[in-house]
């Protein structure tokens, strides 16, 4: 070929290519705008979202209007029109007194906050996050908040994989990184750097608490004390722990296949004997789970059908019966006033 | 056995970018070949990074699952390019057809971009990922080895300061235009991928219709009337080439990645705190400005010096980061010459190990040298972390300083040969 033929070739196919990829870009925009401005999928209000019944507070994933805001139902009926709140969160967690809220702010690049709310929906405080959200709890009076988010960095920042895991008071006092703790595991310290703790779940007391510690590709259920700033091994191969209402078992996730193509169950530790019971639930629970009350846990699941959909399950911890679908389009799931 | 450079010049001496004033290096212009072969690593790079810099939150956001298991993904893979690279440097030599090898490296990068459309679980996902990082590793030799080929020995530096660049844009554009089209359509992530893999087609199209192939073994034999060159292992057995290794490889084993000192940085200063996702974007727009002058430089003063010099800059950012003072000042001076480190050494490492490698087996001694730089940073990287832990942050940072500004002497004495050839040149 002749040189300038090649160049008209190149040219040619070049704009056919960059062509084809905006129609598509403005196509997808269009897409986003129509389905932002429909009517969500699902019964919604925005009258009135406290509310001193026992009630669930969600992340609204119905497509449509309000898809990403705090929502919450009534304990008594999960599938009732839900209330939706102003708040826009990625992960929520409710108590009678506050809310914790972990967004995104988009932009470029994209910012990540963990902010808390009081009830009435005013923000009390707020605070960056160096990466993607990913979990929070707070302690049962609502004092202590603990978040967890990925910090990810990009192809350049070669540390890997590594999550921030923070438990501040609500008031503002801050413990500071979990992996700063003493990390103890069969009665030795870890000290190797890939330790990475995630997944907070707190105590009645505001001191013990539960979390996940990892490295080397191993994985712990591990208790921590914060006055004493110590972490120290339960059980191995246990992530994402959640303590039951009553303070005597943890509900955690464990991985049963190998890392490259992940499968978590969920599992009912009870501390005092240490029994573990697997829960009949076949699809992969990727999630933080959250006890409806002692006999039985919420989870989310991603829905097949919709990308960023998921559905929150709950599951009797008997270990007998199957999963129910709870609140459809919903996500991280908090109950308040169990 | 090996190309004089005016060897190197008569075998081209139908090439524009060279038929100008080949006796003077300063005024001779890069070749458009080189430039062409920039672009396409620009196009690729955006076409890469785009993708890289909203995966986690795609895994989080729309996957639905954390990302615990990505990085667990990530570290498995890091080891395939590493072989991949000596394979494709060795099929490149062997077929003498570096523009094909890089090609069908180019290709399978952009073969995966396709899987991205319909990848919806995590282990389609990783797969995706493996072959794109499969393909990374095909090219990345054989396509230093055409910048060889097409390049004047006397800027050969300048050559590879030049693709550097071009290179480092689309590293830094990227992301940004990811971010972009993020914030215009926040679930917006199949528009990503459908851009990525037009950028990724955009880079093979100019690869396959503007770089014109070279096969420089055959055009030696031809220029040379010599028996007929073949691929020897015996020609990557050379004294220079190992010296070379060897001291790439020690400098890499007290080379800590720049995650590492952003880290540092973000726990020391509120700004980088703050500013974290876009210390790599800082470090990358010094290194694209840096990297054509400083190739020059090496050009004129010696590659061997500048490389060594630039490992200099590389001692300075670890001082900078052990610096007990804070301030953006100092956030700003560290990404600067880590700018600079990446200028001085990059390309130019390319450029060393193709003068020190027979045209036989080019794309083999640039690989070998890349897989040993690569093989000894992950050593150190590695190694640092432990220290990090058993003796903390700023004596970690303080002991690998004092071991690199032990190893920078000492490589200025393995490579002496080298560095006495450039003052007398």
């Amino acid at each position: 070929m002749m040189s300038s033929t090649k160049w008209l070739a190149a040219s040619i196919l070049s704009v056919l290519v960059l062509g084809a990829a905006i129609a598509y870009g403005v196509i997808a925009y269009l897409g986003y705008q129509a389905r932002t401005a429909a009517p969500s999928d699902v019964l919604t209000t925005t009258a009135g979202t406290t509310s001193v019944d026992p009630h669930i507070v969600f992340r609204n994933t119905a497509g449509g209007q309000g898809h990403g805001r705090v929502a919450s139902v009534a304990l008594a009926s999960p599938a009732a029109t839900r209330a939706l709140s102003e708040q826009v969160c990625d992960r929520v967690y409710a108590t009678a007194e506050v809310l914790s809220c972990l967004r995104t702010g988009w932009g470029v690049p994209p910012t990540y906050a963990a902010a808390i709310f009081d009830r009435a929906g005013s923000e009390l405080a707020s605070r960056p996050l160096p990466g993607i959200p990913s979990r929070t709890r707070l302690s049962p009076d609502g004092s202590l908040v603990a978040t967890t988010s990925f910090v990810t960095g990009s192809s350049y920042a070669t540390v890997g994989f590594s999550t921030e895991t923070v438990i501040t008071r609500v008031d503002g006092e801050s413990y500071g990184n979990l992996e700063h703790f003493a990390l103890w595991i069969d009665g030795d310290r870890l000290m190797a750097i890939d330790r990475n703790i995630w997944g907070v779940t707190f105590a009645e007391d505001n001191n013990a608490f539960y979390a996940t510690a990892a490295s080397g590709g191993r994985t712990w259920l591990v208790q921590g004390d914060l006055e004493r700033r110590t972490l120290t091994a339960v059980v191995d191969d246990a992530e994402c722990p959640s303590l039951s209402p009553d303070g005597t078992r943890v509900a955690f996730k464990r991985n049963s296949a190998p890392p490259d193509a992940p499968h978590w169950s969920i599992v009912i530790l009870t501390l005092a004997t240490g029994e573990e019971r697997v829960l009949p639930e076949q699809r992969n629970v990727d999630d933080q789970v959250e006890w409806l009350d002692d006999e039985t846990v919420l989870y989310g699941l991603p829905r097949g059908d919709a990308p960023g959909d998921s559905d929150v399950w709950s599951i009797s911890t008997g270990g007998t019966s199957e999963p129910t679908l709870l609140i459809e389009h919903a996500w991280s799931p908090s109950v308040v006033g169990k | 056995m090996y190309i004089s450079l005016a060897g190197r010049t008569s075998n081209h001496a139908n090439d524009e970018a060279r038929s100008s004033r080949p006796t003077q290096s300063t005024t001779t212009r890069v070749s458009s070949v080189v430039i062409a072969l920039g672009v396409v690593s620009m196009f690729t790079d955006i076409s890469t990074e785009s993708v890289s810099a909203i995966l986690p939150l795609y895994i989080t956001g729309v996957i639905g699952l954390s990302t615990v298991a990505y990085g667990v993904i990530d570290g498995l893979y890091q080891g395939i390019s590493a072989v991949v690279r000596i394979a494709g440097g060795y099929a490149s030599d062997r077929a003498d057809q570096p523009k094909w090898v890089a090609f069908f490296g180019y290709g399978v990068s952009a073969v995966a971009r396709v899987g991205l459309l319909f990848a919806s679980g995590f282990a389609a996902l990783s797969a995706v990922i493996a072959i794109d990082r499969l393909g990374k590793g095909i090219r990345t030799a054989p396509r230093d080895a055409l910048i060889t080929a097409r390049s004047h020995p006397d800027n050969l530096a300048r050559s590879f300061g030049v693709h550097r660049m071009l290179d480092t844009i689309g590293a830094a554009l990227g992301p940004l235009l990811a971010f972009a089209i993020l914030f215009v359509i926040p679930d917006g992530y199949g528009t990503i991928f459908v851009v990525s893999l037009a950028f990724a087609i955009l880079g093979v199209i100019v690869l396959g219709f503007l770089v014109p192939n070279t096969r420089p073994r055959r055009e030696r034999t031809a220029d040379r009337s010599q028996p007929r060159a073949r691929f020897r292992w015996r020609d990557l057995n050379d004294p220079r080439l190992r010296r070379l290794l060897v001291t790439a490889g020690l400098l890499g084993l007290v080379t800590v990645g720049d995650g590492f000192i952003y880290l540092v940085l973000q726990s020391k200063s509120g700004f980088a705190a703050e500013y974290f996702p876009l210390l790599y974007v800082g470090t990358n727009v010094a290194f694209l400005a840096l990297a054509v002058p400083l190739g020059r430089m090496a050009d004129r003063f010696g590659r061997a010096r500048v490389f060594i010099l630039g490992h200099g800059a590389l001692l300075a950012a670890y001082l900078c980061a052990a610096l007990p003072a804070t301030g953006w000042q100092l956030t700003v001076a560290c990404l600067v010459l880590l700018g600079v480190f990446y200028a001085a050494t990059d390309g130019i490492l390319a450029a060393l190990a193709s003068q020190a490698t027979a045209v036989e087996t080019l794309a083999s001694g640039i690989a070998a040298a890349q897989t040993a730089v690569a093989a000894a940073r992950f050593l150190a990287s590695v190694g640092f972390g432990l220290l990090w832990y058993s003796l903390g942050r700023d004596v970690a940072m303080a002991v690998v300083a004092v071991a690199l500004a032990v190893v920078i002497p000492v490589t200025a004495v393995i490579l002496r040969d080298l560095l006495r050839m450039e003052r007398s040149s």
